[in-house]
């Protein structure tokens, strides 16, 4: 099932290109509605291998994994999702492996639901106490150069790089259902 | 001891030690403590990846590797606590059902690490029920160094996920401990794959 997706934003689209165009094959994702389109993406191309994850420490090992068998993965998770890494983390110091994650920031922005709150304000500093360097992109014609510079860094470098997606980028969630 | 505890049970070190005589060509990825001591007592291989942490991760990482390797074999070894606080990954791993990927889960029902307390298998937790349940459908129990040719079947042919829950004395062999610099043995694993350093 992979519908088509008229709709999507053109800076998760860029996001997309400069995974692939960065040679990325293995794509792990806990969903979130800013991911919506890369997610879609990596299902329908056949040269990307996309995996759902239960939780998101789950794609930090992964992605050491295949590293060790020859290939490229990025995390796509939501800023919640990095409380949930944090030991995981220390497999990427331990094991020195390179690492790049998209984060979708939830918590900071015309938040409505409290619940996000604590996580999101605690994200960049969470990711930084565990050697993570932390990129931003708040603006939706910065992201492709913000994305394609923490993948650079991190597969060209060795690098462990977190790029944060703004949750001024996705926008007010709709909370009330209209059809 | 949960009521379906097995009445037999076998030789941690024998069974690690026969498996891996048998799976040769296999990249091997274990869990921390006493597995990763089993198969490294078994004799060190460039093509073992040890975790001395991340509990929770070998399979995740497994899953990695095997995604990134489909032309190889792909083994995992651990325990029972370590594939539980994980156990989420093998819902993720029959999601994408890689044909290369063998699961052995050495299961004595107690955290041996940390003074043998008691884990979920032994409290009532059915492993390879929660394989099933998650999607794996070829998951299976042994009690017997015998299980060694049916896993060992199953990582030759790559034909399909699967789980092996092996249940093991709970005893502490003599300590046999692999290397933990982490970088020594990742980029030794790369060599001998033919990958090269960025």
């Amino acid at each position: 099932m992979n519908p088509p997706t008229p709709d999507a934003p053109a800076w998760q689209a860029a996001v997309f290109d400069v995974l692939r165009r960065g040679g990325v094959q293995q794509i792990a994702y806990v969903p979130d509605a800013g991911h919506s389109h890369v997610i879609r993406a990596a299902i329908a191309d056949p040269e990307i291998e996309d995996i759902a994850l239960t939780t998101e420490e789950e794609g930090v090992a992964l992605a050491c994994g295949a590293w060790l068998g020859g290939q490229r993965a990025v995390l796509l998770m939501q800023s919640s999702g990095v409380g949930n890494c944090v030991n995981m983390f220390s497999l990427l110091q331990a094991g020195d492996f390179p690492f790049f994650t998209l984060v979708t920031m939830r918590g900071e922005y015309a938040e409505f639901n409290p619940w996000q709150n604590p996580m999101g304000r605690a994200t960049q500093a969470a990711l930084e106490l565990m050697g993570i360097r932390v990129l931003r992109a708040s603006k939706a014609e910065e992201v492709e150069e913000i994305v394609a510079a923490g993948l650079d860094a991190a597969f060209g470098a060795g690098e462990r790089v977190a790029v944060l997606l703004g949750q001024n980028l996705i926008g007010r969630k709709q909370w009330e259902r209209t059809r | 001891m949960s009521p379906s505890a097995p009445a037999r049970r076998t030789d941690r070190r024998a069974f690690v030690s026969t498996l891996l005589a048998a799976t040769p060509e296999a990249l091997v990825v274990t869990g921390l403590g006493s597995a990763a001591y089993d198969v490294f007592a078994a004799g060190d291989r460039d093509r073992n990846y040890y975790l001395w942490g991340a509990m929770g991760g070998a399979t995740s990482l497994a899953l990695g590797l095997a995604l990134a390797q489909p032309g190889k074999p792909v083994l995992v070894i651990t325990g029972d606590g370590e594939q539980l606080m994980g156990i989420g990954s093998l819902a993720t791993v029959a999601a994408r059902q890689p044909k290369n990927l063998t699961i052995v889960v050495l299961d004595n029902g107690h955290y041996g690490e940390t003074g043998m307390q008691r884990s979920h298998s032994s409290l009532g937790t059915d492993l390879v029920a929660v394989a099933k349940g998650f999607g794996i459908a070829d998951a299976f129990s042994t009690d017997h160094p015998d299980g060694c040719a049916e896993i060992a079947r199953r990582v030759a042919a790559r034909q399909g996920t699967a789980f092996a829950q092996v249940f093991i004395k709970a005893d502490e062999p003599p300590r046999a401990l692999p290397p933990r610099d982490g970088p020594f043995i990742k980029n030794r694993f790369r060599a001998a794959l033919g990958l090269k350093p960025f």
